[in-house]
């Protein structure tokens, strides 16, 4: 679907991408990593056909520079800085949708799912959404239409773990039609998302390795964790989870982790290794999931 | 031309609920109410009284103003939409990059242009519940003037913005270009030149080639209809253009030059890297 052959880009005397060569099919969801200045952004820039480059970058076989709309059509992206844009939601989605062809509608109904109204924000401007909402919105925009391909830098940084598990979810509907590049200069923010790893260092491709495929995007953990003490900082980071407890010591909490977010949560509970008692992580079935959406 | 349209009323949206907007409508409508509140409309001067008189003088400020707010504002959010990202995530949209230039032209137009127009306007439709004559001529007359004006130095804000990588460079460049055709005015280094025997062709070709001299000169002559003001060299207008042909020209030229400089940015805009 997206071939990169031997592209170069330089500004001026500095080459930030040196004869990059890649090959995503549909269906590979691929996390693009490196550290800052690696040149992530850039290739991102060249398949959007927003770049000059050297070599050639196509999508379906055609060039995106050439065939923007018809290539453009087919890439849902989602910027990791969103842009600030003074323009109301109303009119950014009827904008947004318009050159699409797709269907407000259908962009309003995913903003709702990952919870964020856009009727009702709908004459606010889009610059004084809060940075989880504008992600929200950016997401809606991207998945509410038919994209065979998803862009997107650090999409679930900014977002709850609510709506990462929405997040997820809608992702796991497009994996089969869709190919998808993540972005992120932390391999744990997407490793989970993804079943490909593409690492760039200065301009160049140093690791191009698929991963093991077996996480469900849209399954859920249940999770009981029991400390020997409570922390109030520890149990901080739990609520931010949505975790609860009804024990009178505060000592045992529950709580629901989507599936592909389980590395980044145990992350966060390796800080408080010290105050651990237990960890007890199940996949939730189906009825369970249903049940805790319904909760949520 | 959906996209193209489309693309414009966005920019007219974004437009209007930006700060220099509102700057920019406050000092157009500003400059109305000062006339009116300094009386300007009741004093008198080479015959124009009324309405008449405070157009005039309310042309001749926005020949001051105009160029350099349509310029510093043009380049400032185009060049800036540029490095804070919006062009990189607009552009991912699937919108020609045709519809898009020339959308964000035509609607940073009708944003430049209205609030000039709406301040001659509030002017004629309190002459009219004062009872006052209206000078319609005059109005038809300086409104085509104003266009061409604006969309000169849209035209030539737009290539800027194009030229220019940062912000900062292109408020520069455009600061440097508003100076140097406000310099080759015939108050100030024209007038240096031909004291210096500068042949008189080529001081005419400059003075034609200015738009601001051009828009000067053609709003000189509705007050002055012989540009006594102008010296010798209004010989040389009126036997080569007469009255009405350089009034004219002084439309056409702008419009032509602001175009050119805009298609010019165009070409160098899809050439080069979008963000």
């Amino acid at each position: 679907m997206i071939q990169f052959s031997n592209v170069t880009k330089k500004f001026r005397r500095n080459e930030v991408l040196k004869g990059i060569d890649l090959t995503i099919q549909r269906g590979h969801r691929v996390a693009l990593v490196g550290s800052n200045g690696a040149g992530k952004t850039t290739l991102i820039r060249c398949l959007l056909g927003e770049y000059n480059c050297t070599g050639s970058v196509t999508i379906d076989d055609m060039n995106p520079r050439e065939f923007r709309q018809q290539v453009l059509s087919k890439v849902g992206f989602v910027p990791q800085l969103p842009p600030p844009l003074r323009m109301p939601v109303g009119q950014l989605i009827r904008f947004a949708s318009s050159l699409c062809n797709a269907d407000p509608q259908r962009m309003i109904d995913v903003a709702k799912q990952l919870g964020f109204d856009a009727l009702q924000f709908k004459h606010q401007p889009f610059v004084k959404l809060s940075g989880g909402q504008k992600q929200k919105l950016l997401i809606s925009i991207a998945l509410g239409r038919d994209s065979e391909l998803l862009v997107m830098d650090e999409p679930a940084a900014n977002l709850d773990p609510e709506a990462r598990h929405i997040l997820f979810k809608l992702l796991a509907e497009k994996q089969k039609t869709s190919a998808m590049l993540i972005s992120s200069h932390r391999l744990d923010e997407v490793a989970s998302l993804v079943n490909r790893v593409v690492e760039m260092d200065q301009g160049k491709i140093v690791l191009d390795d698929e991963v093991a495929d077996l996480v469900d995007m849209s399954s859920m953990l249940l999770c009981s964790i029991s400390m020997i003490r409570h922390e109030d900082a520890f149990a901080r980071a739990l609520t931010e989870w949505g975790f609860k407890t009804e024990d009178d010591h505060r000592t045992t909490w529950k709580g629901i982790v989507a599936g592909p977010d389980r590395l980044r949560f145990l992350g966060m509970l390796s800080r408080y290794a010290a105050l651990l008692a237990g960890i007890q992580m199940k996949e939730a079935g189906e009825q369970q999931q249903t049940g805790v959406e319904n909760v949520g | 031309m959906k996209h193209l349209w489309l693309t414009a009323y966005t920019d007219i949206i974004e437009s209007l609920r930006a700060r220099w907007f509102m700057v920019y409508s406050l000092v157009f409508g500003g400059i109305v109410v000062l006339l009116f509140a300094f009386g300007l409309s009741e004093s008198r001067i080479m015959g124009f009284t009324g309405l008449s008189r405070l157009l005039v003088t309310y042309i001749q400020l926005s020949m001051a103003i105009l160029p350099i707010f349509v310029l510093i504002t043009t380049v400032r959010s185009v060049a800036g939409d540029r490095e804070a990202g919006v062009f990189e995530y607009m552009l991912s949209l699937p919108v020609s990059l045709a519809a898009w230039f020339w959308g964000r032209f035509f609607g940073r137009f009708f944003v430049v242009f209205l609030p000039v127009f709406l301040a001659m306007l509030g002017a004629v439709i309190w002459g009219v519940i004062k009872d006052s004559e209206i000078p319609w001529n005059l109005f038809i007359y300086y409104t085509a003037l104003l266009m061409a004006l604006a969309w000169c130095f849209l035209g030539i804000g737009m290539l800027i913005s194009t030229l220019a990588r940062s912000s900062d460079v292109a408020q520069g460049a455009a600061f440097i270009t508003w100076l140097t055709l406000l310099l080759f005015l015939d108050l100030i280094l024209l007038g240096i030149m031909i004291q210096e025997n500068l042949p008189p062709q080529t001081a005419v070709a400059i003075a034609l080639a200015n738009p601001m001299q051009v828009f000067r000169t053609a709003t000189m002559m509705l007050f002055d209809p012989q540009l006594v003001l102008l010296g010798p060299t209004a010989y040389i207008i009126l036997d080569n253009f007469s009255q009405a042909g350089y009034i004219a020209y002084a439309v056409i030229y702008p419009v032509v030059f602001g175009s050119i400089c805009a298609g010019t940015g165009y070409f160098f805009f899809q050439r080069s890297d979008l963000p």
